[in-house]
Parts: structure tokens; C-alpha cells; sequence
């Protein structure tokens, strides 16, 4: 595999905005992952070309992210807040609704490829908890009845 | 221009009138909850400080501003902005390229004012970012946001090309021969990235571990650049700084400290969210009148007054201003000043067990005592919490609060999560006594105790 025309464009525009192509890394390991939902090894040697650093460089990168992926995820990512603010505010029946509806644990990816559901840290939503995001929208506060209708618009 | 703040009244009790304050930081902000257009923004005052500044004042003269008016960085650490600044390089022998960096980390559990800021008024943002530029004569900027604030990304983003568009970006700013080119950066997540030097280094694509210091980060920051590093909100204060000269700006608080703050409220409150009042506006009457009191059937056991790194205050001594200085007459912190609220149904344990195994998870594991003592403290928290505790357990706790105290770690991020754990040792005893003699958690329904406790260990990230 090796980067298309569209994503080699993308990553060319991120460059300027640092002033050398390594220091790029982070911003290019989130543009690719964007467009193939994951990053494998492949993906991780196509950037290693084009920015000229090593696939362990960049493993190094990517495993210390939370938000840089090195196994496959759904279409859709649930990030449902684990912190102190949304807990006191009825994390665990969230949580418990959400994984009986996807029926997989935190952490898993539904057997249809649909969602994977993962813990986040405090969205800085506290003040909307319990929230959780689903891709880039934040909802909350999510009663464990309004899960269902979350999750439906997300095909 | 006058003040119009409530100066000089220690004490306000009942709902306060707060027609006719002066909001610097909210003044834009549209009703309907819309991000600030660069229409809205320049209609109620905005980038005027940025005309002034460019205008009127030499670079050092807007530090001087910033300086007299006794703003603290508004992250937490509260220390003096215009000091900060004043420690850069000036003059015609500066080093080149010099940055300015926005903190838009916003990581900490319990800290909610940034992501307001940045989806109602990212103009005001702008502005500070270009006025902090100008003091300190810098060539480029970063805006650093976590991962996750997809629409604040998003109204930034769009500001930034509304605001290049009318000329305060780029070259030739306003007309003037400086310019200034300013980046917005997506964090790929992790707490640690919100410590200044580790942001740096996670802005170099470089492992976010935080950095010895010194040297400085306004000697050599962001690429051994001199470089500044300040919070969303600390920006966000400076326009109006700089428009209305520092004695306005003091004349805005209750308390000695100067200016105005984004309070927040979470948890069983009838209204949580985010309100900009007067610095020294009291806990109390952030919680009661502000936020509408509790909700019913709640009561109130104890705040954690702005994060997570913050110790928890009781309920009994809500009335201190939330300022800098009086938060530490109760042993805490101002932090961020969003507060989220312990109430009685909540178990203190839980919740202590709930911030250590945040930090426990987030720390870097560059030095030992935060790798290995997180860890052991949330272990020891979690037995407690389950009913396998001892007494014992509370003493280990207490030395490891000591063990993990200022100054001997590499960074703050252990100690910030010593402050919680070492205010629910004093403050919750009875509870901590009640979880080991009962060999359950209270708060837990009977049959499902030990289950239903904590939170279980979260999955694991792909």
C-alpha cells in the first residue's frame, strides 16, 4: 500500500505549519488515520516515507496517543466519559446501557464493524454529565433511556 | 472608562443584581449560544485591544499592562502573565523565530471553562494570542486543543480565516510592519500533554514527557525557541487589558486579586454550567445562586473546587472567595476554577478512587514515584472501596501523600493528585473507617456492593 494522491495532498498541506517535515508527525498520524479509521503497519511505513522517520518512530507516537488507533475500529467511535464529575452523575447505568445495546464490552468493537466503544477521559463536559461523544459530537447529559436514540443516527 | 464591578462588597448574600457588570471575557457572546461571529466579536469592542496595542504602546508597554494588572495564568498554577512575558527576549539582539502557545489541553477531570470559551468567543482567543504576540515580538503561534473538542476545533478554525481575512493575521497586521502566523494544533490525547513543556514536546512530535527545567521555556521553549505558554482563558483576558489599562481591570473583582473569572458548577445542581463573575465571587454563591442551588434531595458534602489536582473543600467552609490566595486558607486550590460537587448520595471514597486511577492511567511513567506510587495508591484506594481495606492501608495512603508531595517528582502531575487524596484522608476518615469495618462500600446498594463499588477498570484503548 502506499498513500493515494488525495491523502499525499493532505499531508502536504499539514507541512507548513511546522518547520521540518518530522515534526508533523502527530498532525499527519491524525490527518491518515481520519481517512482509513485506523492505523496499521502499512499505514504507519506509507508516513514513514513520506515524512522520512522510522515505523518504530512512529509506533512510539502512536502508542503513547490515546486517540491514535493500531487496531481496527468500527465506522463509529463511542468515547463514553469515565471521570469523577460524570461518574457521580450515573456513569455505571450509562455504561451498563450502552454496552447491553452494542452488546460488547468497553474496549470492543460490535461484530457487525459498526461501533467500537471506549473509555475517554473528562470530555471537559461536567457541567453536560454523564456525556460521551459519538465521532466528533459531544451529547449529554445521556440518560440511560436516550442511548438508543443517540446511537441510531450513527448507520 | 469606570468600573462597574462590585468592588469592596466582601460579602454578598442572596441573589446578587448583576445588571450592569462588566463580562470582558463574555461580552460577545451571542444569546442563542452560537459561536461569536468576527461581526458580533468586532461589534461588542473586539480586536480594539489589538489597534491599541499596535497603535499606541510599544511591545514592552502592553507587558507592563498585563504586569500592573495582576493577571494570573488562569490554568491553575496562577502565575504572573505579564511576569512571564517580561522574561522573553526584546530587543533588536532577540533570537528569531520567538513563539507565542496557547495551553488548550483541557485534560484535567472536572475542568470545563476552556471548552466555553472556545465554542461561544474564538475571536477573543485570537485577539490575546496577537496582543501577547506583539508584547513579546513573536513570529508564529500555536493553538494547542485536545482531542476531542471537535467543535471548538471547529469555531477556531473558522475564526482564524475570518480574522485573516480582515487583515488582523498574517503579514502586515492592521497595516503595521509586524506580522504573525498562528497554527491550530489537534492533540493526539493524553493528560501529560497538558503540562507546558510536554505540550511543547508533543507540538515537536516529540514523546509528550514534560521537561527539566530549567531552562525556561521563555529562554528555550518550543524548538529551543524563547516561547510563552499560556492558558485559553489567560489569552482571553488580556484584550481587555490592554484596551481599558490595568486599574479597570482590578476594579472588576471582590477580592485583591483583579479582574473577572469563568466559574463552573457541576454535578446535582439545579442549573450547571459556566458564568464569568467577579474573581472572589464565593463558593457559596457560585453553588446557590448561580447555579440554582442543589438539586432536590441532594446535599451538599463537599466541592472539588477546579479539577481533579485540586484538594476538596467541605461544605462548611464554602463561604472563602474563590481566588488565588483565600483558597489556600482552606487548604486547596483555586485550580481552574470549574467546580464539580460531592454530594451525599456520592461516596468520597468512590470518588477519590475515581481521580487516582485517572492519574494513575495518565501518568507519562518517566519518573518512578508518579509510575509505581499512582499505581499503588489507586490499588490501595480500590481495596478500600471494595471492603478489603485496613487501617493500616490509611497510614501507607498518608505516606504516599508525603512520597509523592511537591518537589519530588518530575512534574506536578503526581503531586496535583497527591491534593485530593490527602483532603479525603482528613476529610473523610469517618467514611474510610466505615468501608473497613463494614467490609463494604455504604454508598453501594446491599446485594451488589462489592460490584457496584467503582467504576471498573476501564477497557483498553486500541
Amino acid at each position: 500500500m502506499s498513500l493515494t494522491d488525495e491523502e499525499r495532498r493532505e499531508l502536504e498541506e499539514l507541512l507548513p505549519h511546522y518547520p521540518d517535515r518530522r515534526a508533523a508527525a502527530d498532525s499527519a498520524l491524525r490527518a491518515l488515520q481520519r481517512r482509513r479509521r485506523w492505523l496499521s503497519d502499512e499505514s504507519l511505513a506509507d508516513l514513514g516515507e513520506f515524512l522520512g522517520m522510522s515505523v518504530a518512530e512512529l509506533d512510539s507516537l502512536a502508542t503513547f496517543a490515546n486517540m491514535l488507533f493500531r487496531q481496527p475500529v468500527g465506522r463509529h467511535v463511542v468515547l463514553l466519559c469515565d471521570s469523577f464529575a460524570c461518574w457521580s452523575l450515573g456513569y455505571d447505568g450509562l455504561r451498563a446501557e450502552v454496552e447491553a445495546r452494542l452488546g460488547v464490552a468497553t474496549g470492543g468493537t460490535t461484530p457487525d464493524g459498526r461501533f467500537t466503544l471506549l473509555p475517554i477521559v473528562c470530555l471537559g463536559a461536567c457541567d453536560r454529565g454523564p456525556a460521551m461523544m459519538v465521532d466528533a459530537d459531544l451529547h449529554g447529559p445521556v440518560a440511560p433511556g436516550g442511548v438508543g436514540a443517540i446511537l441510531e443516527d450513527y448507520a | 472608562m469606570s468600573a462597574r464591578g462590585p468592588n469592596g462588597s466582601a460579602h454578598r448574600p442572596g441573589a446578587p443584581d448583576t445588571t450592569g457588570w462588566e463580562r470582558p471575557m463574555s461580552r460577545a457572546m451571542r444569546a442563542d449560544g452560537a459561536p461569536a461571529t468576527l461581526e458580533d466579536y468586532v461589534a461588542a469592542g473586539g480586536y480594539e485591544g489589538l489597534r491599541r496595542a499596535l497603535g499606541e504602546l510599544k511591545p514592552e508597554d502592553v507587558t507592563k499592562a498585563v504586569k500592573d494588572s495582576g493577571l494570573r495564568g488562569r490554568g491553575g498554577a496562577g502565575y504572573s502573565t505579564g511576569g512571564k512575558w517580561s522574561t522573553m527576549p526584546l530587543g533588536p539582539d532577540a533570537p528569531h523565530p520567538k513563539y507565542v502557545v496557547c495551553n488548550g489541553d483541557e485534560m484535567e477531570p472536572g475542568s470545563f471553562k476552556d471548552r466555553y470559551l472556545l465554542s461561544r468567543n474564538p475571536h477573543l482567543l485570537i485577539e490575546g494570542m496577537l496582543v501577547a504576540a506583539y508584547a513579546v515580538q513573536a513570529d508564529a503561534g500555536y493553538i494547542f486543543l485536545r482531542a476531542q473538542y471537535d467543535e471548538p476545533y471547529a469555531n477556531v478554525e473558522r475564526a482564524l480565516a475570518e480574522a485573516a481575512a480582515a487583515g488582523y493575521l498574517g503579514e502586515h497586521i492592521l497595516g503595521t510592519d509586524w506580522s504573525f502566523e498562528l497554527f491550530l494544533h489537534e492533540s493526539v490525547g493524553r493528560y501529560i500533554c497538558g503540562e507546558a513543556s510536554a505540550m511543547l514536546n508533543a507540538l515537536e512530535s516529540q514523546r509528550p514527557n514534560p521537561r527539566a527545567r530549567p531552562p525556561h521555556m521563555t529562554g528555550a521553549g518550543l524548538y529551543a525557541r524563547p516561547t510563552v505558554v499560556n492558558n485559553v482563558e489567560t489569552f482571553c483576558a488580556v484584550p481587555s487589558i490592554v484596551r481599558n489599562g490595568a486599574d479597570w481591570w482590578k476594579g472588576l473583582s471582590i477580592t485583591a486579586e483583579g479582574g473577572t473569572k469563568i466559574y463552573g458548577v457541576a454535578g446535582r445542581v439545579q442549573r450547571p454550567g459556566c458564568v464569568e463573575l467577579p474573581m472572589g465571587t464565593s463558593m457559596r454563591e457560585l453553588i446557590e445562586v448561580h447555579a440554582g442551588g442543589m438539586q432536590p434531595g441532594f446535599e451538599l458534602r463537599a466541592v472539588s473546587p477546579g479539577g481533579a489536582s485540586t484538594a476538596f473543600v467541605p461544605a462548611g467552609q464554602i463561604d472563602v472567595p474563590m481566588d488565588f490566595t483565600a483558597m489556600a486558607t482552606v487548604q486547596s486550590r483555586m485550580g481552574t476554577g470549574t467546580m464539580v460537587l460531592l454530594d451525599d448520595h456520592t461516596c468520597p471514597i468512590g470518588m477519590t478512587l475515581n481521580m487516582l486511577q485517572f492519574f494513575a492511567q495518565e501518568s507519562c511513567g518517566w519518573c518512578t514515584p508518579c509510575r509505581e506510587g499512582l499505581q499503588w495508591t489507586a490499588h490501595l484506594l480500590h481495596g478500600i472501596e471494595e471492603g478489603r481495606g485496613t487501617l493500616e492501608d490509611l497510614d501507607l495512603l498518608a505516606e504516599h501523600v508525603w512520597f509523592m508531595g511537591a518537589d519530588k517528582t518530575f512534574c506536578d502531575l503526581a503531586p496535583g493528585a497527591m491534593q485530593p487524596l490527602e483532603a479525603a484522608l482528613r476529610l473523610f476518615r469517618d467514611d474510610f473507617v466505615a468501608h473497613i469495618d463494614s467490609g463494604r462500600c455504604p454508598y453501594a446498594p446491599e446485594e451488589t456492593a462489592a460490584a457496584e463499588a467503582a467504576p471498573a477498570p476501564a477497557g483498553e484503548t486500541p
